[in-house]
C-alpha cells in the first residue's frame, strides 16, 4: 500500500507517493535529491542525518516519511539565505569547525536548535546539546567554538 | 537499512486506534517511533501494520490538576522537560525527561511510548515508581487506570493488553524528588538510574520512595532502603545507611559487556545515596 505525503522542503511544497517504510532521510536524498543530509550510523546514534522538522532537530533516519506528512522540513541546503551563509554555517567556516565534513550538516542543524533555544549557550551547554552528534575527525573543539561564536555574534 | 514491509494507518482518535489494533493482525502502535523504528530497521520487530497515534488531538497536553500533573501520552520528552507546570510542580519529572537521550531523541520520543516499551535502561520507569504515578489506558473494554507498581511486569513487558493505548499519566506533585543516572556513554540509556522522593515531617523523614532502573529486567522500588530512611533526620550517615540497603530490591541483576550485574548493583547504591541527598535538600 502506497501513501501520498505532502512536505514543504526548504520552503517548497511537494507531494510524494511513498511506501510506508520509506525513511525521511531516504526521501530527502533519493526523491528530493538533497544529499546534504548524510546517513552515518543508520542506527539513530550519530546525528549526521539531523534535519529540522517543524523547527525541531530530528534524526531523519529514525522518522518515517509518512510520519512527516504535512510538516515543514529544513535541510542543510535550506539554511543559507539570499544574502549568504547562515550565521552558524559562516561560523563553522571562520572557526575551522570541520575536517572531512561528513558530520557537519547534522552538527549545524543541531546547532541551529541549540542556539534557537539558548542564544548565549556556553561551551558546556553546547557540548551537552551535541550529545546526539558524533564527529570522527575534529575532537569537537572547533565545532564547539564555532557554535559558541555564532551564538555570541547573533545575540 | 529500512524496515520490512508493513501497512500504515493513521488513527484520528483513541477509539479508532483501539479498533484498528483489535481488527488488524499483528499491528503495532507507533508514537514517536524512537524505540520501534530502530528495532524495525534491524528487523528485530516486523509488524504487519503500524497504527500511527502521533496526530491524535489533545494527547500531547501537559497540565496541572490540583496537586497532580496530567501528562498526555504523546507529550515528548522535550515537552515534559520544558513544561513550566512540570518544572515547578514536580522538578524530578522534568529532570528525568531532560536526562533522556539527546536533543533529537527528546524531540520525537514520547512518555507513552517509553512506558509501553519498558526498556530496562529507560529513565521514566524509576521515576514513575518513586512518584507513585498512575497510567491511564483505553482498550476494547473501556478505560482503566494502572498503578506504576503494577504496570512494569518484566523486561520489555507491561500490564497493557495488545489492543490497549496509554492516553495519559497522572503524577503527584512532589517537591522533594531527584533523578540521577549513570549514562551509558554510547547509547545514553541509563546503566543505572535512581529516582528518589523524600517528604519531611518536622525534622524527620516522614516518607521516602526509591525507584531504580538499569539493574534488573524491570525498574523496581527499593522498599527496604526507603523504609530505613524514615523516622529520623536526613543526615549523611542515615542516607548512606539507607542506600546500603538497595541490594535487597534486586533478585537478579543483569550484566552486559559494559557493566556486570555486580557493578550495576554497586552503582545503584552510590546513585541512591546521591539522589537521596538532593531529594532531601529539595524537600527542605
Ligand atoms: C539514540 C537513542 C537514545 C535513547 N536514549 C534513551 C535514554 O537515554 N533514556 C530513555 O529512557 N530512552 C531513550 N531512548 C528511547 C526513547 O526515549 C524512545 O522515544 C522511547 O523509549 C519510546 O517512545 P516513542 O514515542 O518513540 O515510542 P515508539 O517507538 O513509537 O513505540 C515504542 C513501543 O511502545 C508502543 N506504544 C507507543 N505509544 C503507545 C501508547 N500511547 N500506548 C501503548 N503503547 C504505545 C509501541 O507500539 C511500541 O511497541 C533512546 C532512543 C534512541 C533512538
Ligand atoms: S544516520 Fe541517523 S543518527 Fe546516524
Ligand atoms: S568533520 Fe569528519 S566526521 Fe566530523
Amino acid at each position: 500500500m502506497r501513501h501520498r505525503v505532502c512536505l514543504t522542503v526548504n520552503g517548497k511544497a511537494e507531494e510524494f507517493d511513498v511506501e510506508p517504510r520509506l525513511l525521511l532521510c531516504h526521501l530527502l536524498r533519493a526523491y528530493v535529491g538533497l544529499t546534504g543530509t548524510n546517513i552515518g550510523c543508520d542506527t539513530s546514534q550519530c546525528g549526521s542525518c539531523t534535519v529540522l522538522m517543524d523547527g525541531k532537530a530530528v534524526k531523519s533516519c529514525t522518522v518515517l516519511a509518512v510520519q512527516a506528512d504535512g510538516c515543514e522540513v529544513t535541510t542543510i541546503e535550506g539554511l543559507a539565505g539570499a544574502d549568504g551563509l547562515h550565521p552558524v554555517q559562516q561560523s563553522f567556516w571562520d572557526n575551522h569547525g570541520l575536517q572531512c565534513g561528513f558530520c557537519t550538516p547534522g552538527m549545524i542543524m543541531t546547532a541551529v536548535e541549540i542556539l534557537d533555544r539558548n542564544p548565549g549557550a556556553t561551551d558546556a551547554e553546547v557540548r551537552h546539546g551535541l550529545e546526539g552528534n558524533i564527529c570522527r575527525c575534529t575532537g569537537y573543539e572547533n565545532i564547539v567554538k564555532s557554535i559558541v561564536a555564532a551564538g555570541a555574534r547573533g545575540s | 537499512m529500512f524496515p520490512s514491509q508493513f501497512d500504515y494507518h493513521r488513527a484520528a482518535s483513541v477509539a479508532e486506534a483501539v479498533e484498528l489494533l483489535s481488527s488488524l493482525p499483528d499491528a503495532k502502535l507507533v508514537a514517536g517511533g524512537h524505540s520501534l523504528i530502530p528495532a524495525m530497521k534491524l528487523r528485530a520487530a516486523q509488524p504487519a501494520a503500524l497504527v500511527d497515534i502521533g496526530r491524535i488531538p489533545g494527547l500531547a497536553d501537559v497540565s496541572a490538576d490540583g496537586d497532580s500533573l496530567v501528562v498526555g501520552a504523546l507529550a515528548t520528552h522535550a515537552a515534559v522537560a520544558d513544561s513550566a507546570a512540570v518544572r515547578s510542580g514536580c522538578p524530578m519529572l522534568a529532570e528525568t525527561a531532560a536526562a533522556i537521550g539527546d536533543i533529537q531523541v527528546r524531540n520525537r520520543g514520547t512518555i507513552g511510548g517509553s512506558l509501553a516499551h519498558a526498556d530496562p535502561g529507560a529513565d521514566y520507569p524509576a521515576a514513575m515508581l518513586a512518584l507513585g504515578a498512575e497510567i491511564t489506558a483505553v482498550g476494547a473494554g473501556g478505560e482503566r487506570t494502572i498503578a506504576a507498581s503494577d504496570f512494569f511486569v518484566d523486561i520489555l513487558t507491561t500490564a497493557l493488553a495488545d489492543n490497549e493505548v496509554i492516553t495519559s499519566v497522572r503524577v503527584p506533585c512532589v517537591a522533594g524528588g531527584a533523578y540521577l543516572k549513570h549514562r551509558h556513554p554510547a547509547s545514553s540509556y541509563a546503566v543505572v538510574g535512581v529516582a528518589a522522593c523524600v517528604g519531611m515531617d518536622g525534622g524527620n523523614v516522614g516518607s521516602c520512595a526509591i525507584g531504580i532502573n538499569g539493574v534488573t529486567g524491570k525498574a523496581v522500588l527499593a522498599g527496604a532502603a526507603a523504609a530505613a530512611l524514615c523516622g529520623g533526620p536526613a543526615s549523611a550517615d542515615r542516607i548512606a545507611a539507607a542506600a546500603g540497603r538497595v541490594g535487597d530490591a534486586f533478585d537478579e541483576p543483569l550484566g552486559d559487556l559494559y557493566a556486570s550485574g555486580e557493578f550495576r548493583a554497586h552503582l545503584a547504591g552510590v546513585y541512591t545515596r546521591r539522589a537521596l541527598a538532593v531529594a532531601a535538600e529539595r524537600a527542605g
